[in-house]
């Protein structure tokens, strides 16, 4: 019967799964652990490998892959609109030297400060 | 009139299916594109979290360095691994549900709380110990002897994140302890499996949250 066969391609297709995000878990405990020449490289490559096991789970586990393309569009909808999110954040946090030179160097004091200030004032 | 006659026999044979669908398959559609924006505005919540973070660790990346060597990596792997695996016993569940087995659909779904009352239990243990240690949010910080300022505020994202994601297992096993009650029931069939596959979809998420919270915040480098 072609239940029986799809019962045992999903159990398969699971399971697969399951394994490569096992291992992708090893890999970024691993990848931890090595000096790739900055700490920004290793926060990229855990974060490409997070993004490795999300897209997994997405395709598979929450069926994106096979089910009709309207789950998707909502789904990468949303993603774009948190990478405005996150882009524009940066953008205003990283280019504050051009706009006022000496306020980044200042920064961690003054963050420090100001959560200082609102820890005593609470 | 036929209309309401139609009604009445849908409603007969289907239990399930709301008056206004036509039938079950297009109910299913519709209720999945509900759960679909819902996850979509979990995302921008936890995302807001993301984004402070991501400042907050460029400002103060040392003491989010000194911060992070107090939590316990293997401790953070472990329910890493937990929390995978019962997304795949919940895809099983989904699966289960969808060929009309209600016996591996039960399993599934009871492995998958057990799998989430496991990953709550060991986030108990973390929780204790960092109570105990004085790593506390904001103002309630009282570590002493840190050799850079400002662990408290990496503190204060650890707890407010972890402590949403847990909410959300939290929730997770409320609707799966539901599901579980309707599917001994036999609520459940190959035609009718829709609250499973959509609480499938959120419990999902919740795994796909943590996939990215386990390496921001356990795996500081």
């Amino acid at each position: 019967m072609s239940t029986h066969a799809e019962n045992k391609n999903a159990v398969r297709t699971y399971s697969i799964v399951l394994g490569a995000l096992l291992t992708l878990t090893a890999v970024t405990v691993t990848a931890a652990g090595i000096n790739f020449g900055s700490a920004f490289i290793n926060v990229v490559i855990a974060l490409a490998i997070a993004s490795a096991k999300a897209s997994l789970v997405a395709l598979y586990f929450m069926h994106l892959r096979h089910d009709r393309p309207m789950s998707a569009i909502i789904f990468v909808t949303g993603l774009a609109m948190l990478a405005i999110f996150l882009m524009f954040c940066f953008l205003d946090t990283l280019s504050r030297e051009q706009v006022q030179p000496g306020l980044t160097a200042q920064a961690p004091a003054r963050a420090v400060s100001i959560s200082a200030r609102i820890l005593s004032a609470s | 009139m036929s209309g309401s006659h139609t009604v009445v026999e849908h409603g007969a044979q289907e239990p399930f299916l709301q008056h206004h669908f036509h039938d079950l398959g297009q109910q299913a559609e519709a209720s999945k594109i509900g759960m679909w924006l819902f996850l979509v505005t979990e995302i921008l919540l936890f995302g807001g979290l993301f984004v402070g973070y991501g400042i907050m660790r460029m400002l103060h990346s040392q003491a989010f360095h000194e911060g992070h060597l107090h939590l316990d990596r293997s401790l953070g792997a472990l329910n890493t691994v937990v929390l995978l695996v019962s997304s795949f016993t919940m895809a099983m569940a989904v699966h289960s549900a969808r060929t009309g087995n209600r016996q591996r659909l039960i399993l599934f779904l009871a492995a998958t709380l057990a799998f989430a009352g496991v990953f709550l239990g060991v986030k108990y243990v973390e929780y204790s110990h960092k109570f105990h240690d004085g790593l506390l949010p904001g103002r309630f910080y009282r570590h002493a002897g840190d050799s850079v300022p400002g662990v408290a505020v990496f503190f204060s994202f650890y707890f407010v994140m972890t402590g949403l994601h847990g909410l959300h297992v939290l929730a997770g096993m409320v609707a799966i302890s539901w599901l579980l009650r309707r599917a001994v029931r036999g609520d459940f069939s190959a035609t009718y499996y829709a609250p499973v596959d959509l609480t499938g979809l959120y419990w999902h998420l919740v795994d796909m949250i943590w996939i990215y919270l386990f390496p921001l915040l356990y795996l500081i480098s």
